[in-house]
Parts: C-alpha cells; structure tokens; sequence
C-alpha cells in the first residue's frame, strides 16, 4: 500500500517523524539521529549567544536539506512568541515557526488563548505557523481560522515520556480538524509514537525521548519505524475488537467432527 | 561609552559599528541574528549601523530545542 505524503503549507514530506533537537550529549548523537529517524523536519530554540564560551553552533550539526521548524520556546506570551518568531525569520534559516508560548513553569502547558493571539499575527505576517497546544477542539478551530499549517496538541507533560494522556482529546482534532495533526511532547516510546498514528494522527515530533536514551539514534529509528507502523495500520483500519473470544482456527475437530464444549 | 550587550554592560573605548561588534563579541557571525533597541537589524546593514551610548543590542542565534 502506498501511502501519500504529509503535507504542510504545500511542502510534502515522505517521513511522519519531527525530532527536537534540545536534550543531546553531544551534537554527533544528534546528526545520527536525524539520519537515522530520517526526519525532513526538525526544531530549534533561539537564545541570547553566551559571550563567555565558544560553542558550536547547531545548525552546523543538521543536514542541508533538513527543513528547520524554530520554535518560540521562552515566549510567556504572544508578543514574546511573535519577537522570537521575527527574530528567527531575520536569520534566513526560513519562516516556519513552532509557536510555544508558555507561562507556567511546573507544568510547562501551553497557554492556548496566547498562542492563537500569535498564530494570527504570524500567518498574517507569511510565516508558516505549527501552533502547539493543549489539545481543546475550540483552540483547534480557531486556529485553522487564524491561519495556522498545522495542529500539534501534546500528548503529557513536556519531557515526561508519559504517552498518550490526552488521547481522547486528540482523537476529536483528529476527527474534527482539517489541518494535519502532529502529536508533539511526551511521547516517550515507540509504542506510543505507533498508537498515535494508528489513531490517524499526520505525525508525531519527539525530542526528550531520543536525546536521553542511552543509544539515541537506535531509538531514532525506531521510533521511525514505529510510526511507519502505525500509519500503515490507520491506512488499513484495525479489525473489531470482541470481549470473548474467536478462534483464529477452524472449530471442527482434528480428528473428530464434534467441537469442543464445557 | 556604554552599550549593553545580552542584558550585560559593555564599556567600548571606540567608536563601533555592529559589524565590528559581532566579530568582537561571537566566536563567529554565521548565523548570529541582532536586535538593537528593539528592532532587528539584518546583517546587510551591520556595517553602516553606528552603536551610540546607552544602546542596548541582543545577540542571538540558534540552540537545540524540542
């Protein structure tokens, strides 16, 4: 079966797998794991250049044709989002935007109401805007209004592996909105990346759980190929589940004609 | 004079532009995005741009992040 690309503000990508680039030991881990998930999109943080230490700068550790999604990390608030966003734009890096605005710092949850303010500016503004959010099917549709690419609605907690928390949240974006849906934060295993996709989610972005593994890009690549699965699963439909069961055998008997009773 | 540099103040002994700046202040100007007093300043215009006292300029660039 073949599958159709994901599309996003008319660009088409043949992987369903982001990756995050914060977390990793070293910028080699990094570039490995890119390769390895074979990830087309992958975000990055703007921060003030520390003056006192030379560092190397990412963008010198993800492949060329990599497209290069900035998110607004740090912004409390629209106008923050909408400085860092502009901020990025001015580098000639592109102007696709991860916004994230976030004003809570023991939960880390998205502030919706702010992060639609700045979608708006934003998509007005010819960025191309990925809006990450609690997953809410009134954000979610006025988002499309303001203009948004996409809608990424957390599966937990940032950073807290935890899986799919909001899945039945998810699931009405997934059947309500006509934006892709890409699963982003918390996702931390491969089953977890599999099962969103089953659900019918675009795509799904994963940053803690590769760059704290002990082998990130072996976990890279699988993640790859769970989300590969699980797309192929949604592509066919699953079967009906049943509380008794169904034998997956004939039911006369081997030898016998009769079948077997309790 | 005085400018402030990433929050923190800088005494500059001579007259500079922020093309002088950028290579004074980061290790590389590859991707080293500025914003002075506010407003973005691309890097075509770096080297007509003149710090006066009291500017306060932001030095950014990218990082990993999720």
């Amino acid at each position: 079966m073949t599958d159709t690309p994901l599309v996003i503000a008319g660009k088409s990508f043949t992987s369903r797998f982001l990756l995050g680039t914060g977390k990793f030991k070293n910028k080699k881990d990094l570039s490995d794991s890119i390769i390895a998930g074979g990830s087309q999109i992958v975000t990055v943080a703007l921060r003030r250049i520390d003056l006192e230490r030379h560092e190397e700068n990412i963008l010198e550790f993800i492949p060329p044709h990599v497209t290069l999604l900035t998110n607004t990390s740090g912004a409390r608030n629209a106008q923050e989002a909408v400085r860092i966003a502009r901020l990025a734009k001015a580098s000639g890096c592109g102007n696709w935007v991860k916004i994230e605005v976030i004003n809570d710092s023991k939960y880390l949850l998205p502030d919706n109401h702010e992060t639609i303010k700045a979608t708006e500016i934003l998509s007005a503004e010819g960025f191309v805007v990925l809006p990450y959010i609690s997953p809410d099917l009134y954000a979610a549709r006025a988002l499309v209004k303001a203009g948004a690419a996409t809608v990424m609605p957390l599966g937990s907690f940032i950073g807290s592996n935890q899986g799919l928390k909001t899945k039945e949240f998810i699931q009405v974006l997934i059947n309500e909105i006509d934006l892709p849906i890409i699963v982003d934060a918390g996702i931390g295993a491969p089953s977890q990346a599999a099962e969103a996709m089953e659900m019918g989610a675009d795509a799904v972005l994963a940053n803690t759980a590769i760059a704290t593994a002990p082998n990130p890009a072996v976990l890279a690549r699988a993640f790859a190929l769970a989300i590969e699965a699980g797309r192929l699963a949604y592509l066919s439909g699953l079967p009906a589940r049943h509380c008794v069961a169904k034998a997956s055998s004939p039911l006369t008997g081997f030898l016998y004609d009769d079948t077997p009773t309790n | 004079m005085n400018i402030i540099i990433n929050g923190k103040s800088q005494q500059l002994t001579s007259k500079k532009n922020l093309s002088d700046i950028v290579d004074t202040f980061c290790k590389q100007s590859k991707h080293v995005i500025t914003e002075l007093n506010g407003t973005i300043v691309p890097s075509d215009q770096w080297a007509q741009t003149n710090l006066q006292d009291g500017d306060a300029l932001e030095l950014v660039t990218f990082v990993g992040g999720g």
